[in-house]
């Protein structure tokens, strides 16, 4: 088992960001998690990356809980942009690797190539699409067996979006790495999931193997959702 | 072979109609090689475990053939092509009657109206072949 989530809830001073949400994760999946704004799904993959404490509850990566060992094991895209201004992506890059022994030069190649980024570009000078893609590059450089993806695809156009998309399709390790990645953009994304999560005001509504729910439903992931949150 | 997704339907049972259609069309035959699972995800964009489910299912269903380290392969049975015509035209059939069964027509009004729409197809099919002789005969295409 890869990833254990255990009753985790997460409060805010008021808000409850997350409530009593369990699910376990194998190695070799790419998982949609879905929901509207404010579902809990940033929260969930930051509590997961290591960067907020649980209320109550519980995780295990690799039956680890989350700290300095199993950041060696997870890539976490954050919503926001963190890149520097004043760097190359080159720089950018090099300043990420030296932070991690698991980073994969031939992947960084590929990526670059599949995304169409020019190393030698200035950060300043790139488009808010040729930095998501970046930033993705930058996520699944790393062979870490558990990345997180933040909402990769919003804000981005969708040539973009496209490339991000073939992007995971083709560096995915399927023997060894899961991808869970959220995003508003179901329809486009909904084929490279084959597992969905669904969060509700930070409960889990549902969660299935996406083909079984095409089969039983006789309707995509997006119809679903929108059902769902109706 | 191209394959258009529609998120609406199982993609693993999609990918394995076109290959069932692409066998009975002729475009696959007996031995050929499919794409390694992989380039067919990246290819199609869908998730490895998807393609790997529809190379599985059609393992199973005999139609395709894993040869380990060498890939996966369109089955050598000499019936395979025949078979698959048959069960596509089957199913496309069954799909039709019970459409029209649903739309109210009689098992009799609909095999007469099978019978005049192929024999007005196959009419097309003579007016067309009429016309294009008529052209290699007079060596004119549009006279204005």
């Amino acid at each position: 088992m890869l990833l254990k989530v255990e009753h985790l809830s997460k409060r805010y001073l008021r808000a409850q960001a997350l409530d009593d949400v369990s699910f376990e994760l194998n190695r070799g999946s790419i998982v949609g998690l879905l929901g509207p704004n404010g579902s809990g799904k940033s929260t969930l993959l930051k509590c997961i990356a290591g960067l907020c404490r649980p209320t109550h509850g519980r995780i295990l990566i690799d039956g680890k809980q989350p700290g300095l060992e199993t950041k060696r094991k997870v890539a976490y895209l954050p919503e926001v942009d963190s890149l520097y201004q004043w760097m190359t992506a080159r720089q950018a890059m090099d300043f990420a690797k030296s932070f991690y022994n698991d980073w994969d030069e031939t992947r960084e190649a590929n990526l670059l190539d599949l995304v169409k980024i020019d190393a030698e570009t200035s950060i300043k000078a790139m488009s808010k699409g040729q930095k998501a893609r970046l930033r993705l590059v930058m996520a699944l450089s790393r062979r870490a067996p558990l990345i997180l993806l933040d909402e990769p695809l919003s804000g981005i156009d969708p040539p973009s979006r496209s490339r991000v998309l073939n992007a995971i399709v083709s560096e995915f390790s399927e023997e060894e790495q899961t991808i869970i990645l959220s995003t508003h953009e179901v329809s486009e994304a909904e084929s490279i999931f084959d597992q969905v999560i669904f969060l509700h005001k930070g409960k889990i509504r549902l969660m299935g193997d996406a083909e079984d729910i095409r089969t039983e439903r006789n309707s995509s992931i997006q119809e679903l959702l929108e059902e769902v949150y109706a | 072979m191209r394959i258009r997704v529609d998120v609406s339907r199982p993609i693993y049972q999609q990918m394995i109609d076109e290959v069932k259609r692409a066998i009975a069309r002729g475009e696959l035959k007996p031995g050929d090689k499919l794409p390694s699972h992989r380039d067919m995800a990246q290819e199609i964009r869908v998730n490895p475990n998807t393609v790997q489910r529809a190379y599985r299912e059609m393992e199973q269903g005999g139609l395709v053939q894993t040869l380990r380290g060498l890939g996966t392969f369109i089955s050598d049975d000499p019936t395979l092509v025949e078979r698959t015509r048959d069960e596509m035209a089957r199913r496309s059939i069954l799909a039709f009657v019970q459409e029209m069964r649903a739309l109210g027509f009689s098992p009799a009004d609909i095999v007469a109206l099978v019978e005049k729409s192929v024999n007005e197809f196959s009419d097309g099919q003579k007016d067309l072949r009429d016309s294009i002789q008529g052209i290699q005969q007079t060596g004119v295409i549009n006279s204005e």
